[in-house]
């Protein structure tokens, strides 16, 4: 690489870039728009696809429109045009027809409604809500959710879930046509619907950011990418419903673990524990929007996902890892395993329980979840267990326990973590 | 990744037009919901503001106002996927006051935040 000026391929490939950041600025916005004229979200991904390919090829030369919103619709409409004759010439199928004829009016009304961005948060949420509809898996929402709200492309959903591009192609095609299938209409729920279907969606936003912040297999421990994917989407949540508390909550919850990110790698890219990280490197930017987040969401109702940013707000208060409030620690978990008894709850509730300084109880509870099946293979379980003999002074067991978390993980990193606490306690 | 976006212009003597004031926050509104607008606020002028220097081995504390060809208007802070993002939400907002402002001019300086990218092994 010398510093001679760029190429005109270098040239090109800037301009590419640029066109494809307004497209994907744009491209949840378009989507949403089209769906509700096509009522295809799949359709309308790729109706807005093609706008890409016609930005590609025209923008360039003649530079990126004043207003590249309306042109994107304006492009992707006529494509939909082109293809609604295509089908008309060579479908005879009354079906389509019939819903070719009701496209058209809508699109009549369409090009009448000049106040089209009125709807544009309605529209947003019907994607919102499509993109996670119950008829899905949950690899295929997350990869709809991906494409659709995020406008990640095929080859970034499988770079991020480390699977082939093929499998990410594949799981979009099928969830595509499972909603076609399905005969899922581009609609709001209703309201009765809505708790059931909107914890749908938020545990599709919590998913991606998880999958992100402890990656659960692999060399890596974390995929920041995946984790600002996870922020963003539940930051455009909170915009287009917040009155709802549960929303506010995962997203306070996903600033304030996230404010950590930088401070759970080390130099060598190794975990650090939440205990032994530098706190001076948490993100105070996110912090405070965590902190603001919770506020809001507490005003609003009290769910799991706002308990749960009220412990990781104890952590994120504290200055040095001495100064946390693990009595408020431990009834904020008394609140949440009453609403979620979950294992997991209840062990990180254990947890805190001796971390708050009764690690006899907390080994106790923790030992009332050994015949748990959904914690049999969890490799915090056996962490908890060292982490609290440790603190008893029963140095040998609590290195079998660390012994054992290191088995039972999936992480390389973690793995590494869990033999250095067992290397470091001598029996 | 993330960017600091500082505006500095010279303020005409006319008030902005109310005009620029909505579409500002309108397009401040559609960062925030599509998540990238993490925040953003306005500055009062240098005249209410300081220097802290420290030259020769002196601390000395320096009430403004300073003369400075343009101001410091405000600032923002992006949360986007790439630099391209970035350049594109900035460009939004300083073809807002080329439109709506007559006899305006500024520009935004944007800034990188380090970011784990940045320490990344060279490719």
């Amino acid at each position: 690489m010398t510093a001679a000026d760029p190429t005109p391929q270098d040239a090109r490939r800037a301009t590419h870039r640029a066109v494809e950041a307004v497209w994907r600025i744009e491209s949840a916005r378009l989507i949403a728009r089209l769906a509700r004229l096509v009522s295809d979200v799949g359709l309308a991904e790729e109706l807005a696809q093609d706008a890409l390919v016609v930005a590609l090829e025209r923008w360039p030369q003649t530079g990126v429109p004043e207003d590249p919103g309306p042109w994107l619709l304006a492009t992707a409409k006529h494509r939909a045009i082109d293809r609604l004759r295509r089908q008309e010439r060579y479908a005879r199928k009354l079906t389509l027809l019939a819903r070719d004829a009701q496209i058209r009016q809508e699109y009549a009304e369409a090009e009448r409604d000049a106040e089209l961005d009125d709807h544009i948060g309605d529209d947003l949420l019907r994607l919102v809500f499509t993109a996670a509809h119950p008829v899905l898996s949950g690899e295929a929402k997350v990869a709809l959710t991906l494409r659709l709200l995020g406008g990640l492309t095929t080859p970034e959903i499988a770079r991020a879930f480390l699977v082939p591009e093929s499998t990410a192609a594949q799981r979009i095609v099928r969830a595509k046509r499972t909603l076609v299938a399905a005969n899922v209409r581009f609609e709001l729920p209703t309201r009765a619907e809505l708790p059931e279907r909107l914890a749908a969606v938020l545990e599709v936003v919590y998913l991606i950011f998880n999958e992100g912040y402890a990656a659960t297999s692999g060399p890596n421990w974390a995929r920041p990418e995946l984790c600002h994917e996870a922020l963003r989407l539940g930051r455009l949540l909170a915009g287009l419903l917040p009155a709802e508390p549960a929303v506010h909550g995962l997203l306070a919850l996903m600033e304030l673990q996230a404010s950590r990110l930088r401070a759970r790698v080390d130099a060598a890219g190794q975990p650090v524990p939440l205990l032994d990280q530098d706190r001076r490197s948490w993100d105070r930017l996110l912090i405070r929007r965590g902190l603001d987040g919770l506020a809001r969401a507490e005003s609003l109702g009290i769910g799991s996902y706002t308990l749960q940013a009220a412990i990781a707000a104890c952590h994120a208060r504290a200055t040095r890892a001495e100064q946390t409030d693990w009595p408020r620690i431990v009834a904020l978990y008394e609140v949440l395993a009453h609403l979620q008894p979950s294992p997991v709850v209840l062990l990180n509730r254990a947890a805190a329980v001796g971390l708050a300084g009764d690690p006899t109880r907390g080994l106790v509870l923790v030992d009332e979840l050994a015949q748990e099946r959904a914690l049999r293979d969890y490799p915090q379980l056996p962490a908890v267990r060292g982490e609290l003999l440790a603190r008893l002074g029963h140095a040998g067991p609590a290195r079998d326990e660390f012994l054992r978390a290191a088995e039972l993980t999936r992480n390389d990193g973690e793995r590494a973590l869990f033999r250095r606490r067992a290397d470091g306690l001598v029996g | 990744m993330r960017y600091l976006a500082l505006l500095k212009a010279i303020q005409p003597d006319t008030p902005a037009p109310p005009e620029l004031m909505a579409a500002i926050m309108k397009l401040g509104e559609e960062a925030t919901t599509a998540g990238v607008l993490l925040d953003q606020g306005g500055l009062l002028p240098s005249a209410a503001g300081w220097r802290v220097d420290v030259s020769a081995g002196k601390l000395a504390v320096t009430d403004g106002p300073f003369a400075e060809a343009k101001e410091i208007i405000s600032y923002a802070v992006y949360d986007v996927r790439d630099r391209e993002e970035a350049v594109e939400w900035t460009s939004r907002f300083m073809k807002l006051h080329r439109d709506m402002w007559p006899g305006w001019s500024g520009e935004t300086e944007v800034r990188k935040v380090f970011g784990p990218e940045d320490f990344a092994p060279p490719a």
